[in-house]
């Protein structure tokens, strides 16, 4: 079945694109060669005047190359070769005789957008889901099919870096205000306006002004000063971790000093260099398994259809669970009743909920009477009636079990049989709270991360005696929600908190060691993570950290053993953040440097630095190592899941491809060695787990063996 | 008025906004935000599926001209369907009464099972309106070709031309307000100050006990204030526990202050707020599982002369509302009574008790009913809790309702005075 079909409207040939069996139309070898044969036939043909090119999609025009295709070229001269071919297209499309016309709606991505620019005269509709972007470097690629060359060119340098190292969704609205398309219009008329559009370029072509400043883009030292600045902001973000970005300014410092030709082979030569770095290939795999995971239904088959959920609850109205409102409104659009057991409670977490939504409006991400409708589909009470034909309730109260309990029994005596009650513990086993059910099949943990409308990450816990329905029905939720979701098993600490408290508490024995603080958390962001152990200490909450400590403990044994007393810090009024005093001290909320108090406070003396690497080696094995046991024990289904959660979920680096690629990356056997060494000098809980001890002496790999 | 296959009406339950006096907590809360937290506690409470609601409609008597049509602003909430159709009227301050004698009449008529009806008013946010010729100008430059001829037309402008108009509550027909025909009728119908003072100051005890005693407390749906949220309001700001009579005779009347008896004390104040209330054909609450208040039995709806006592439109209306149910006065185990002005109400009691009233005016033999003060406006009324024009009748239901519900009485009256003479009784009845 052809991909594309030809339509003519008067001496316009209409070329809609629509990929057969697919939602969404994808950019492959298969395709190219199709399209370059029709546009060799209309080439020919007299009767044709000029092109429209167009999606027969539904709101997608075109979102980029197929990513299978593309991970099938394994070496360095192949993806040189994928890139050349798709860059010699383009080239012939610019170059086509007669005016093509690109009718842009729905999503116009990566390779989708690189034909556009290659085209005469761009068109979008005005619709919410036109957004177009170059995301190349977010899978550790750049654009290599012309878009380092022709963007700059089209928007001025600095708009087209901008999008490049960032790629970010620009929308119809601003796209015409920068110059990426010529006009937008409704999507209604998308279509006509493009066909006459072509029939006028046929008569008198379009010239258009260059973009952007005089000086700044346009001059070679104003360019200069624009590369400089943004390799250095490039840096700062990446901390060098992510060679892509500083290859795309490069591609296209080379292609406007140089010339567009000479320009298209060096962009092809980055891109294939690009994609053989570990970088990408982590990336790219990231992208699979979150894709993949979009998919998961979060049981084995035959998977029941999820419950519909149209109206939610949210018990507890603190700061989670106003958040958890929130993203449930505005991301899964249902309306949403907070209970918490007084007025002046429910009245904050209507204040955190507005405030999400202010910022929103702050930043104009949306309008006034957006803001509005969000803001009325949230309301609170202190009565149960109010909850009773809740679809779903989230708890998100104290927590303590007994209270947990207690939730529950009031929630099941209200509401609806078929009702799902999910618990938003970090601690405490879902099985335990369900003892208290009368309908436990009904009962399952949504365990959402702090601050819930930015977190991406929700694990969904299901109990000995969770549904499968009711598993699928939060995992669908969750994902409505916006969240990338993993399923794990009722144990506790789950699986974030699990692979946490080892990296913690190693946190804790070097912090009794003397390691000064700020070397530990600039160990770890240099190792990749966003923040430091000693940071994100304060950003939990000294308190919460206390108390997780004292559960692992419990559950796990001397191997989590707090090696610091957290609690001398909590009697000492430090909460960390939330409250400005932690191991940091805070100006104006803002982080003002470690408190030297905090040494005095644990008993220790500051010693000197005990070297970056050996400190991130301490930290990062301590949770790999967990990790391996979290797998063993079947706490998360797949390595996937584990990578996936770590990443999304505590900030894991993603160019390491999470803990699982990095243990594959390292080798087993590498791993174990590493562990024993620690173990024989900082003792047994450093000892490696099973699955790591087996796969060093099989020879195995956590992923595809 | 049981119509052949006419089919019962029940009200499931009501729910109001706090009432707070205007330009106090609610100054800066539109009256759509008012009406729409009303309508979504309403649903909140009762817990009905938003999309079996087949019409809302809402009462306003001094719209907003930027939300000409609050009921469908209402009906726009997030928690319903965007296809719930909707209307406003206007029956003055039988507004929210009417709008629930509307959805009785489609329930009742097989036009709809599920109607939301309530009322709004906030007297904080009444439109201000550019004087006559000011406006005038304004629309002709706004027509004009070019900005000189523009700046011409504007440069006509006077200065006294910039002097807002306020809309006064004054009949259009007759250029009196409302609280100078109080005063006639107190002055006509003798009605001293010591009575309409007595009145207030029980209106105020009995709603204070309301209050304290959470009867009219669950009615109230919380209003937590933006943009902080921290102040919530409760109760009806108006009522007062510790007013006593020696202090309510301190006022000086308003409308006479020479020979006057209406004072500040005796008369309702202006008022922001909404209520609601959900009604359903019976058979359609026994499907859902309610166990409805009260039943709507009748409506009676009469209208006077506004030149004359204007407020005693409700001497004429209750004896037709109660003809139309088929009972009798003594039937009655509570009664309602909207309180405009304390000498309204008086006078409208006095009017019921009447044999000659009964002759004269109602061609009737025998007086309309004697008023057991026991069971009269049982936690206070308008003068206390405060009246917002549009959403008295829908606040009056609910009481009513749930207090019959909690008594246990079998008939209970609903009587509205409003603007215009008119006057608005409904039967209520539980069985």
């Amino acid at each position: 079945m052809p991909a594309f079909t030809v339509e003519m409207d008067g001496a316009i040939a209409v070329v809609v694109f629509d990929l057969p069996g697919e939602s969404v139309n994808k950019f492959s070898r298969a395709v190219k060669d199709e399209i370059a044969a029709l546009i060799g036939q209309l080439r020919n043909d007299a009767t044709v005047r000029g092109v429209v090119l167009m999606s027969g999609k539904k709101d997608t025009f075109i979102a980029g190359a197929d990513i299978e295709e593309f991970v099938a070229a394994k070496t360095e001269a192949a993806f040189r070769t994928l890139s050349r071919e798709g860059q010699k297209f383009l080239d012939e499309l610019e170059a086509f005789p007669k005016p093509i016309v690109v009718a842009i709606h729905g999503a116009c991505l990566g390779g989708g957008l690189e034909l556009s620019l290659a085209c005469h005269y761009r068109i979008a509709s005005n619709h919410r889901k036109t957004v177009l972007a170059l995301p190349e470097v977010q899978l550790g690629l750049i654009p290599g099919a012309g878009g380092c060359n022709r963007l700059p060119r089209l928007i001025g340098l600095r708009a087209a870096l901008d999008m490049i190292l960032t790629g970010k969704n620009i929308r119809a609205d601003r796209a015409l205000r920068i110059g990426l398309v010529d006009e937008v219009v409704s999507p209604a008329i998308l279509r006509s306006v493009a066909v006459k559009t072509a029939a006028m370029l046929a008569e008198s072509p379009v010239t258009r002004k260059p973009r952007g400043h005089w000086f700044l883009d346009r001059t070679r030292p104003g360019r200069a000063l624009v590369f400089s600045q943004a390799r250095k902001q490039v840096l700062r973000q990446t901390r060098g971790n992510y060679p892509a970005p500083l290859a795309a300014i490069e591609a296209v410092r080379f292609s406007l000093r140089h010339g567009l030709s000479r320009g298209l082979e060096h962009e092809a030569e980055l891109f294939a260099k690009m994609a053989v770095t570990d970088v990408s290939r982590n990336l790219v795999n990231i992208f699979f398994a979150t894709t993949a995971l979009k998919k998961d239904p979060g049981v084995p088959p035959p998977a029941p259809e999820p419950l519909p959920v149209a109206r939610l609850a949210v018990l507890g109205a603190g700061f989670m669970g106003a958040g958890i409102a929130v993203t449930a409104a505005e991301q899964a659009g249902v309306t949403v009743r907070m209970k918490d057991a007084d007025l002046a409670r429910v009245g904050k977490g209507l204040k955190a909920v507005s405030d999400v939504i202010q910022e929103r409006l702050r930043k104009r991400s949306i309008d006034r009477r957006e803001a509005a409708r969000r803001i009325a589909m949230i309301s609170g009470g202190v009565d149960y009636d109010s909850i009773r034909n809740a679809d779903l309730v989230v708890e998100a109260v104290f927590e303590d079990l007994e209270i947990k309990r207690t939730v529950l029994r009031e929630t099941e005596a209200v509401v609806r049989p078929e009702c799902i009650f999910a618990s938003n513990t970090s601690t405490i086993p879902i099985a335990r709270i369900a003892e208290a059910a009368a309908r436990p099949e009904n009962v399952v943990g949504m365990h959402f991360f702090s601050p819930v409308h930015r977190m991406p990450l929700l694990e969904v816990i299901a109990a000995a005696r969770t549904a499968p329905r009711t598993v699928v029905t939060a995992v669908a939720f969750g994902r409505s929600m916006g969240k990338t979701v993993i399923v794990v098993r009722d144990c506790p600490g789950f699986f974030i908190n699990r692979i946490l408290a080892p990296y913690i508490n190693e946190t804790g024995h070097l912090v009794m060691e003397g390691t000064p603080l700020e070397d530990l958390d600039r160990a770890m962001t240099a190792w990749g993570f966003p923040v430091g152990p000693v940071t994100l200490l304060d950003e939990v909450g000294l308190d919460v950290a206390a108390k997780a400590g004292k559960v692992m403990l419990e559950a796990f044994g001397e191997r989590l053993r707090p090696a610091i007393r957290i609690d001398a810090l909590v009697s000492d009024g430090r909460l960390g953040r939330k409250n400005g005093r932690g191991f940091y001290r805070y100006e104006k909320g803002r982080k003002a440097g470690i408190d030297a108090a905090v040494y005095g406070l644990l008993g220790v003396a500051k010693a000197s630095g005990s070297g970056s690497e050996a400190v991130a080696e301490r930290l990062s094995l301590a949770m790999l190592n967990e990790a391996a046991r979290a797998l063993e024990e079947g706490v998360i289904r797949s390595p996937r899941d584990g990578d996936i959660g770590a990443i999304y979920g505590i900030g894991f680096p993603p160019f390491k491809g999470g803990p699982f690629r990095l243990m594959d990356a390292l080798g087993a056997e590498a791993v174990v060695a590493a562990l024993e060494r620690l173990a024989s000098r900082h003792g047994p809980r450093f000892a490696p787990a099973q699955v790591l001890v087996d796969h060093a002496r099989n020879g195995r790999h956590f992923y595809g063996d | 008025m049981n119509v052949p296959n006419g089919r019962r009406v029940a009200i499931i339950s009501g729910c109001r906004t706090p009432f707070a006096k205007a330009g106090t907590v609610f100054r800066d809360i539109p009256a759509v935000e008012l009406a729409r937290h009303a309508a979504r506690e309403l649903i909140a409470r009762t817990a009905v599926d938003p999309e079996l609601v087949d019409q809302v409609i809402f009462g306003q008597v001094v719209p907003s001209v930027l939300v000409p049509n609050v009921a469908r602003e209402v009906a726009l909430l997030p928690q319903f369907p965007r296809t719930v159709p909707a209307y406003s009227l206007n029956r003055a301050c039988a507004s929210s009464a009417q709008a629930i004698a509307d959805g009785f009449e489609q329930i009742r008529n097989g036009l709809a099972d599920v109607v939301v009806a309530g009322g709004v008013e906030s007297l904080s946010d009444v439109p201000i309106l550019h004087s006559k010729r000011f406006a005038a100008l304004l629309v002709e430059a706004s027509r004009a070709k070019s900005p000189w001829q523009r700046l011409r037309i504007l440069a006509k402008t006077r200065l006294r031309d910039l002097v807002p108009v306020t809309p006064a509550i004054a009949e259009p027909s007759t250029g009196e307000t409302m609280g100078q025909n109080a005063e006639k009728m107190a002055k006509e119908n003798g009605i001293s100050r010591e009575a309409q003072d007595r009145f207030a100051v029980r209106s105020h005890h009995l709603a204070a006990a309301g209050h304290a005693d959470g009867r009219l407390a669950a009615e109230i749906a919380p209003y937590f204030l933006p943009p902080d949220y921290e102040r919530i309001e409760t109760s009806d700001n108006g009522v007062r526990a510790d007013t006593s009579l020696e202090q309510v005779a301190t006022l000086k009347p308003v409308f006479d202050r020479k020979y006057g008896t209406v004072t500040a004390a005796n008369s309702s104040p202006l008022t922001d707020g909404a209520a609601a209330v959900l009604l359903m054909s019976e058979d359609r609450a026994r499907a859902l599982g309610y166990r409805p208040l009260a039943f709507i039995r009748s409506y009676a709806v009469a209208a006077v002369d506004p030149g004359e006592q204007l407020l005693m439109g409700p001497a004429f209306a209750v004896p037709k509302a109660l003809d139309r149910a088929g009972i009798n006065w003594k039937e009655l185990g509570l009664v309602e009574m909207h309180e405009a002005f304390a000498s309204q109400v008086l006078s409208n009691i006095q009017a019921f008790e009447s044999k000659r009233f009964a002759e004269e005016k109602l061609g009737r033999t025998r007086a309309v009913g004697e008023v057991n003060w026991d069971t009269l406006n049982v936690m206070g009324g308008s003068i206390s809790i405060g009246h917002p024009f549009g959403a008295t009748g829908a606040r009056i239901a609910t009481t009513l309702a749930n207090e019959m519900a909690r008594r246990d009485v079998p008939f209970g009256l609903i009587s509205i005075c409003a603007q215009g003479g008119m006057g608005f009784a409904m039967v209520l009845e539980r069985r």
